[in-house]
């Protein structure tokens, strides 16, 4: 019993730093952008979040409010990772470079950055995992009040904020794409810019105001990472990295549908967790079992193209620029 | 009353597309974007070390090109980069988006390690050359044939496809290192065949990575000849031209995707081959690490001419080792290699617009369009 | 009360050297249908996407309820109650009817989905549409689809109402159901207008006829004060002499003989029903017909690019008598027999060149496999395309310039170039001499008549009914998918392949 607690809260912690960038990258794939540049940008999310509290904890010094450091990480986390997707969004929109190489250029730019500040940082705190945020990551990890009501306390109330932030994220994105006239133009220029475009929906807006904000969420999936996951320490172990590439296959598993990309992170975290209390592997099957989240995706991924139900599929125009004179 | 025409006003600025541009123009604009980012990445690096960027490029040089030693370390790994980008060429040439490098790299390596550790000592170097490089081909080959597959039966989208291929391909490097480990518990293999050294590239003119260039360069020479001047070649522009034309030539779409990335696939298993049994005599998670990537944007920006790659693989590898240097000298972390790299290939990218397009500024004076 | 809805005054548009539409002057009045008549090309569509913002007039005014306006996007058109319905469909295919409906409609926040279900169903109601607010677009019939584009439009408040060639997809049954709703529409007080080529159309349903020719309006007469053979005098003109050389046929034998042929087009609509004709060695067959008729089916089928019914036969014969069934054979075995296919689709470019590649390039696409070599032999195609340079006097700096950078009319002579040099026994052409100036036409035409004189079966698919007088043998007119005549080119008379291509019969004592 307390296994499978275990592994439910693992899995939840992971779920929600992959909920979050897919999120992220839904937003902008639903504007037509494949951005493959998720995980440079949840770097950047982290690292800012990151830097941001280590330097308000060093300036407050004792007067160092968890509110004020969460809210101070939480700003810089999806500011920065929003100018991660302004760069992107620059690129491909207005200068009309190929997306999947900006993209992939980000990446390192992006994981450039957060590693190099994050090295710095480590140097400046004295050493890797000497970073010291304890005020701020309490502020993250501060559970709800709930947890103590026994099983159900343990599964669904022990977790900091940004696990509930999430799934909110996700609810209301659901509700946006869905059920407003804004959500409704967006999918439009992700699908048809040329019809879009007719109808008098601007294109270009459309798809920065998407990518940049996609971004920022993306970002928040760093942030989760650094201040929760990794609990307020800095690790140039390319973990980010892993998990955002997991959050872009993520859209594609939840077929670009933000409420699917709930249940289907957690599932993701739980057969990315579950090697460990499954009895009897080996460390090296637990290797191959490790495999899982990848395997099931591609299958999805096939399964999705054979089916090729209209509904299931990438927005029509994901990967294209769009030039009016071009229609 | 007021006409029409009088209400309008152009708008201050719009694009329309270049219809011809000379070459160098374009190269023009290219040197342009690239003094552009290195002022960028100086400016960057000035305002976090405050130090002289001149000087950082100085000692950037020193970095890759100081000894002799660094110098073959710089060309060892501008291979690398430069073999993966030979094997991607084809298959963006066709527009399939073979963002799986990584993955075929390391089953390279996998067979290739396995080659080393099961006939290292029963089979006479030279066989073993050709099995190890035949296994490696196979391999990467099957690792690009998947997405292939699927993709010329029911248009599964390869972009996504061949990326999760990769961390499947990397499990599966653990779980060899898990199973080869030496000595037990370390989570490495270490250096395979140390004392034996079979398996590993012998020195050609007295340089340990002669062959490592050799077999690249061939490769180089190879690929640019196939997709130039070979029928198969041909075949492989048409399909990325216009699917409806490929058709319309008698060309069957599916056959030339399946052979493709066989081929490119096979190409970035030797490049994990050349990596295992040429460079590092180990396997590892980041035997590729992450220069299947890099290597997309070396083939993009090349243009799928292998011969341009050389030059850009030199630059990229040129930018990292150099950041590696400025990092030890000036006491900070080498992950500054990716910022610049970020930089200066942003504004690659960006500069390729204004080859491609032409800024039209709104005239003071209005021409008047008389119909004739 | 003034009852004018809309007036052109003196309006123009010129697309570079090309004057679409030529000081047009135009008046629509409020509560009529109103027939816009023209041949392909005449300035129909460019007219009336002046009127609907696509477009922008050179010269001119326009009018609306007796004001002067400026309209310079969709959205102008739109808030003056001016809707365009598009031949190509402006819709998202994963939305449901109703999201396409309130698409770019503005305001914020929640569209009240109950309300606007409401609306649709009342606007359908109102003038009898059948339509289903929450289907997706992909499930619904091209003829569901235009429903749901009109209703876009009304739903924005379109007083007037434009189609450009509304019918040309429709089934006969939906045609009467989408007059019904125009006709409900005009009792309602809307204007109409449809654009159209389809005489029999234009006599059901409108009020009035304004007919173009070659972007000159040519005046405007109350339908029942007209019959289709005036209006096609109208719309045709008098034959203009071209004076292209028209040699007697030669060592005329049969080369293609076509029976039943029928191809299903992508959207599940027969492109091609039943099609049977015979061509000839040392003939040149012209084909007529409203474009969109089924002639790049014909060609395509022929050519085995687009797979044949069953029951259809293409029996070709060679130069040295043996006879070949095509329709099963691959593209590739077609054209080793010697049938060429030069298609100048829309784009110019499109199927039949690549426009990355050099000529030389191009010219290798039908040669390339030939030997057994790995390598490619570019000698003789790079022979060849200095050739066709030189020949077709194609305007180029040099041979290594990728044709998407050459002008239209040089990528039209290097591709009819290549297929002439396959030296074929029957040439196809679908649009030759698209968007050319006259003399480069005047070239490939030549180039045409030589090959026919060379004992080639030319087939010959035009736009221009003067050219094809002058030039063919013999023309065939094809109608909605089918072969409504077959005239001799010597004898034939403009007005006859008119009523042809829209399908009234050809009276006997004409």
């Amino acid at each position: 019993m307390t296994q499978l607690i275990q592994l439910i809260q693992e899995a939840l912690a992971f779920g929600t730093v992959i909920l979050f960038g897919a999120i992220g990258e839904l937003l902008t794939e639903k504007s037509g952008n494949l951005n493959l540049g998720t995980p440079g940008i949840m770097y950047l999310g982290g690292i800012a979040g990151l830097v941001g509290a280590f330097f308000y904890e060093a300036a407050a010094g004792a007067a160092a409010s968890p509110v004020m450091g969460v809210l101070i990480s939480l700003v810089c986390a999806f500011v920065v990772a929003g100018l991660g997707g302004l760069i992107y969004s620059f690129l491909t929109i207005s200068l009309r470079a190929n997306q999947n190489v900006t993209g992939l250029t980000l990446t390192i730019f992006g994981s450039g950055v957060a590693n190099f500040l994050g090295g710095s940082l480590n140097k400046l705190a004295g050493g890797v995992g000497q970073i010291s945020i304890a005020v701020t990551s309490s502020g993250y990890r501060a559970a709800t009040g709930l947890e103590n009501l026994g099983f159900v306390g343990n599964i669904l109330f022990s977790y900091g904020f940004l696990v509930y932030l999430a799934i909110v994220i996700a609810i209301v994105a659901s509700f946006f794409l869905n059920r407003t006239r804004a959500g409704l133009n967006l999918r439009s220029v992700g699908e048809n810019p040329g019809t879009a475009d007719a109808a008098g929906i601007s294109v270009a807006k459309n798809k920065y105001l998407a990518t940049c904000i996609g971004a920022g969420v993306s970002g928040l999936g760093g942030l989760f990472y650094v201040m929760d996951y990794t609990k307020g320490t800095w690790a140039n172990d390319g973990g980010i990295e892993r998990l955002g590439w997991l959050a872009v296959a993520l859209v594609i598993f939840a077929t670009w549908k933000p409420v699917k990309a709930i249940w289907g992170s957690y599932l993701f975290g739980v057969l990315f967790w579950m090697y460990l209390y499954i009895p009897g592997l080996t460390r090296s099957s637990q290797e191959l079992f490790k495999m899982l989240p990848y395997v099931v995706t591609i299958i999805v991924l096939i399964v999705v193209s054979i089916r090729k139900k209209r509904e299931n599929n990438p927005p029509e125009s994901l990967g294209l620029a769009y030039f009016r004179e071009e229609r | 009353m007021s006409s029409p025409k009088k209400e309008t006003r152009a708008p201050l600025m719009r694009i329309s597309k270049r219809a011809q541009i000379s070459t160098p123009k374009a190269w023009g604009i290219r040197a342009c974007a690239l003094l552009l980012s290195l002022l960028v990445s100086g400016l960057v690096i000035y305002a976090i070390v405050k130090l002289n960027p001149i000087k950082i490029y100085v000692s950037m040089f020193e970095g890759a090109f100081g000894t002799t030693r660094r110098s073959w370390s710089t060309i060892r790994d501008a291979m690398m980069l430069l073999c993966i980008g030979i094997g991607l060429a084809p298959a963006f040439k066709m527009r399939f988006w073979n963002i799986g490098a990584e993955g075929q790299i390391q089953v390279g390596g996998i067979v290739t390690a396995a080659c080393m550790i099961y006939f290292g000592n029963s089979l006479p170097p030279l066989a073993l050359f050709i099995v190890m490089l035949a296994a490696s081909v196979a391999a990467g080959a099957v690792w690009g044939l998947f997405p292939a597959f699927f993709k010329a039966r029911w248009g599964t989208n390869e972009t996504l496809f061949t990326l999760m291929m990769n961390y499947v391909a990397i499990q599966l490097t653990s779980f060899c290192v898990s199973i080869w480990e030496n000595p037990a518990g370390s989570g490495n293999i270490g250096v395979i065949n140390q004392n034996t050294q079979a398996g590993w590239f012998p020195p050609v003119f007295g340089q340990a990575y002669g062959l490592n260039v050799i077999i690249v360069l061939t490769l180089a020479v190879a690929m640019y000849v196939y997709m130039r001047y070979t029928k198969q070649g041909y075949e492989i522009a048409v399909v990325g031209s216009s699917e409806n034309t490929a058709r319309y030539a008698g060309i069957s779409v599916k056959k030339v995707y399946l052979r493709t990335m066989a081929i490119s696939g096979a190409i970035c298993g030797v490049a994990g081959f050349v990596a295992v049994s040429g460079a590092s005599h180990t396997i590892s998670v980041s035997t590729a690490g992450g220069q299947g990537f890099t290597a997309i944007i070396v083939a993009w920006l090349a243009k799928f001419n292998t011969f341009t790659m050389i030059i850009i693989a030199f630059l990229l590898v040129f930018l990292e080792k150099g950041a590696v240097e400025i990092a030890s000298a000036y006491n900070l972390n080498d992950y500054a290699s990716s910022i610049i790299t970020g930089i200066i290939l942003f504004f690659i990218l960006g500069s390729e617009f204004f080859i491609n397009y032409r800024l039209i500024f709104r005239r003071r004076e209005k021409k008047e369009v008389s119909a004739a | 009360m003034d009852k004018s809805a809309v007036r052109l005054e003196n309006v123009s548009k010129s697309f570079g050297p090309v004057t679409a539409v030529n000081r047009v002057s135009l008046e629509l009045r409020r509560g009529e249908i109103l027939s816009l008549l023209g041949e392909n090309g005449s300035g129909k569509t460019t007219l009336m996407n002046m009127l609907a913002g696509l477009y922008f007039p050179d010269e001119g005014e326009i009018f609306v309820d007796g004001q002067p306006v400026t309209i310079r996007s969709p959205r102008d058109a739109l808030s003056l109650g001016i809707g365009m319905v598009h031949q190509h469909f402006k819709l998202v295919d994963v939305f449901t009817a109703a999201e396409n409906i309130v698409l770019g409609t503005g305001g914020s926040g929640r569209y009240d989905a109950k309300r606007l279900r409401q609306d649709i169903l009342d606007i359908s109601q109102k003038y009898g549409f059948e339509i289903d607010p929450d289907r997706k677009i992909y499930d619904m019939s091209v003829s569901e689809r235009q429903t749901v584009e009109i209703v876009k439009v009304l739903y924005r408040g379109a007083k007037i109402l434009i189609l450009d060639e509304p019918t040309a997809v429709l089934t006969p049954q939906e045609t009467d159901k989408l007059f019904a709703v125009l006709r409900s529409m005009r009792e309602d007080g809307k204007s109409v207008v449809i654009i159209t080529h389809k005489l029999n159309e234009v006599m059901a349903v409108s009020d009035r006829v304004a007919v173009l020719r070659r972007g000159k309006y040519i005046g405007d007469v109350a339908t029942r004060e007209t019959d289709p053979k005036k209006l096609t005098e109208m719309m045709v003109g008098r034959s203009i002499s071209l004076n292209i050389d028209r040699p007697e046929p030669t060592q005329r034998t049969e080369r293609l003989r076509v029976s039943s042929l029928s191809v299903l087009g992508e959207d599940g609509v027969m492109k091609l029903k039943d099609v049977s004709f015979e061509a000839y060695s040392g003939e040149l067959l012209g084909i007529a017909g409203i474009s969109g008729s089924g002639q790049k089916e014909l060609l395509e089928a022929i050519a085995g690019l687009d797979p044949a019914q069953p029951g259809a036969s293409v029996l070709f014969t060679s130069r040295e008598g043996e006879a070949h069934e095509l329709v099963g054979k691959s593209p590739l075995e077609i054209a080793a027999l010697g049938v060429a296919l030069s298609f100048v689709p829309e784009d110019r470019l499109g199927m039949g060149l690549v426009g990355d590649m050099d000529i030389t390039d191009n010219m290798l696409l039908r040669s390339y496999k030939r030997g057994k070599s790995f390598i490619t032999d570019r000698r003789r195609p790079k022979k060849l395309a200095e050739e066709v340079v030189d020949e077709l006097e194609v305007a180029t700096p040099r041979l290594s310039l990728p044709v998407r950078r050459l002008s239209g009319g040089n990528v039209q002579k290097v591709l009819v170039g290549r297929e002439i040099a396959m030296q074929p026994t029957v040439l196809m052409t679908a649009y030759a001499v698209r968007g050319l100036d006259i003399n480069t036409s005047y070239t490939i035409y030549n180039l045409l008549t030589e090959q026919k004189m060379k004992g080639v079966c030319v087939i010959y698919v035009g736009e221009d009914l003067d050219v094809l007088l002058e030039l063919c043998d013999r023309i065939m007119v094809i109608c909605d998918g089918q072969v409504s005549g077959v005239l001799d080119g010597r004898t034939a008379t403009k007005e006859q392949l008119g009523l042809l291509m829209t399908h009234m019969e050809v009276s006997a004592g004409e």
